[in-house]
């Protein structure tokens, strides 16, 4: 790879639940278009640290973050109490793990992100609803129907609709959450290919329950456990020859 | 073996006893509703025309109508609803989407729950110190359709919060993950994915306010109107006139217990004409819910 700048640093970053201390001291740099794969039992703290970056938790109370998620150019720390989390979630858009389509149009499903930033001129958003389509390799499937309801779509047609949904705004870091745990292992490869084909535009950050997934897609993984970043590095490297004993563990199946 | 069936055999006669019990249970409700249906219809059919619709109540039983009564119980709903709606819907989205959870949101959970239950003469009593005496809106359509918003208020505010809790989490979270604030989220998500329920709830309780009698003689609806609320519209500019809010009125439940409190026959018959006629306006407000919930159930899954 010739170009390996850094989009986000992760510098010590603790998350608590309440009481509940759910991510502890987790560092980590994210490289820009690059996939960066995180893995780890359940209940690691995988798809907490992943909704750190959209700041999703302050959607609840009584959750509270410490350390800096660092976003670069701009190096703003972007978990920092005096940063909007509206303003972070329109740089930042997310995959979740089940198709959560609106019920409303495919077309609608796009257009809404855009038209919350007062977008609403037909020619715009007709043409960024077809860019991103097209994007999330749907087109081809929703360009005859583009105002039939989502919910009359496939599972995993759903799914590239919210990744579709997801790329209209243009963010400058897509997050997905297990986006291929409730698809079947078509649709899964689908969503693999669309993943590696997106990273030439965007910064992708992935939480996948599925170890050959992260080996397939990814080229930096981490490994959590408990709530800690055991080990992180590229991927080829930590699923052949792990510096850490417990992500070898881990990887070949000794628990997990 | 032979005890084995044995046991079948009575745990299938329990089954079956239970099974017949409630057979008969149902059968209870269904013959009473429509022994009430049948009775009504002898008593009032015959005294159903377009006349009586259109007439004014009168002193000679034949000649009378329920014109200002409907028109008054139009009006009332009309108030009722514009008034009811939005503050129901907002204040049942505000609770669930916006408010914090803590001791006083729940004092205010408790105290709506109770206030459906609260039986409608107090509110009454409150609209006539309230509406009537404190605020001075006189006895007319205003303060009664205002009274019905009161009692329906709960209602609707249950109704808006059931609706909402429907929708999934995750719906809200794809909202917000694209950067949306929350009234982005309630005005092009909450509201229109919960508008099935919140109607159908709405009607409902518009299906019981039109039945209503006690709180609106409390707040002094008179029982003999022969004319009408001044008319809406009106023919110089602005064309539209609220005159009418301001107005004496009478109700369907109201003209019908004044009729049965003659000693006269033929006005007895005339309650039961009414009574028909109020019956039909509930069930085709009932219908209309089913309907409309229907539709909505078609297009949203989740």
């Amino acid at each position: 790879m010739v170009n390996e700048s850094i989009k986000a640093a992760v510098k010590n970053l603790n998350f608590y639940y309440g009481s509940v201390h759910a991510l502890k001291n987790v560092n980590m740099e994210i490289l820009e278009k690059h996939v960066t794969a995180l893995i780890g039992p359940s209940g690691c703290g995988k798809t907490t640290f992943l909704r750190c970056f959209n700041r999703m938790h302050d959607l609840y109370p009584h959750n509270r973050y410490s350390g800096e998620i660092v976003l670069f150019p701009e190096n703003e720390n972007i978990i920092s109490p005096e940063v909007d989390p509206i303003e972070v979630r329109m740089r930042i858009s997310m995959v979740f793990q089940k198709p959560n389509p609106f019920p409303k149009s495919i077309y609608e499903n796009i257009a809404y992100g855009l038209r919350i930033r007062g977008i609403n001129k037909k020619g715009i958003l007709d043409e960024k609803v077809e860019k991103s389509l097209r994007g999330a390799a749907i087109w081809d499937e929703a360009k005859d129907r583009l105002h039939g309801l989502a919910f009359d779509l496939s599972g995993g047609q759903q799914q590239r609709l919210c990744i579709a949904r997801a790329l209209a705004t243009d963010p400058e870091i897509v997050l997905f959450d297990e986006p291929t745990s409730a698809l079947d292992p078509i649709a899964t490869s689908k969503i693999e290919e669309l993943i590696v084909e997106l990273k030439k535009e965007v910064t992708i950050l992935i939480v996948t329950h599925n170890m050959q997934q992260a080996a397939r897609i990814s080229d930096r993984t981490g490994f959590m456990m408990l709530g800690e970043l055991i080990e992180y590095g590229h991927t080829e490297k930590l699923f052949t020859a792990p510096s850490e004993k417990l992500t070898e563990d881990y990887i070949t199946g000794r628990f997990g | 073996m032979k005890d084995l069936k044995k046991r079948i055999a009575l745990n299938k006669y329990r089954n079956n006893v239970f099974a017949i019990v409630g057979l008969l249970s149902t059968l209870v409700g269904f013959f009473l509703l429509t022994a009430l249906m049948i009775d009504l219809f002898r008593d009032g059919a015959d005294r159903l025309s377009y006349k009586f619709l259109t007439s004014f109540p009168s002193r000679f039983p034949e000649e009378a109508g329920i014109l200002s009564a409907w028109v008054g119980s139009f009006l009332l709903l009309l108030v009722t609803a514009c008034a009811a709606i939005p503050i129901g819907v907002a204040a049942g989205i505000y609770l669930e989407e916006y408010a914090k959870k803590n001791w006083l949101t729940d004092i205010i959970e408790i105290n709506i729950v109770n206030l459906a239950g609260v039986p409608s003469i107090v509110y009454g009593l409150l609209a006539l110190g309230m509406f009537v005496q404190v605020l001075k809106l006189g006895e007319s359509v205003l303060t009664g359709g205002l009274t019905l918003a009161l009692l329906i208020l709960p209602m609707v505010i249950m109704a808006t919060r059931e609706a909402v809790r429907a929708i999934p989490t995750v719906i809200r979270e794809a909202s917000y993950a694209t950067g949306a604030t929350k009234w982005q989220t309630v005005r092009w998500h909450i509201v229109p994915y919960s508008t099935g329920g919140i109607l159908t709830g709405v009607i409902i309780g518009l299906s019981r306010a039109i039945g209503e009698t006690a709180p609106i003689i409390t707040v002094g609806a008179l029982t003999f109107i022969a004319f009408l609320p001044t008319s809406p519209i009106s023919s110089e500019f602005p064309f539209i006139s609220f005159k009418w809010l301001m107005d004496p009125f009478t109700v369907m439940p109201i003209q019908m217990f004044s009729w049965v409190s003659r000693p006269q026959q033929a006005f007895q018959l005339n309650a039961a004409a009414a009574g028909i006629v109020l019956m039909v306006m509930t069930l085709l407000m009932n219908g209309i819910a089913i309907y409309i919930r229907y539709q909505y159930r078609k297009k949203i899954k989740w």
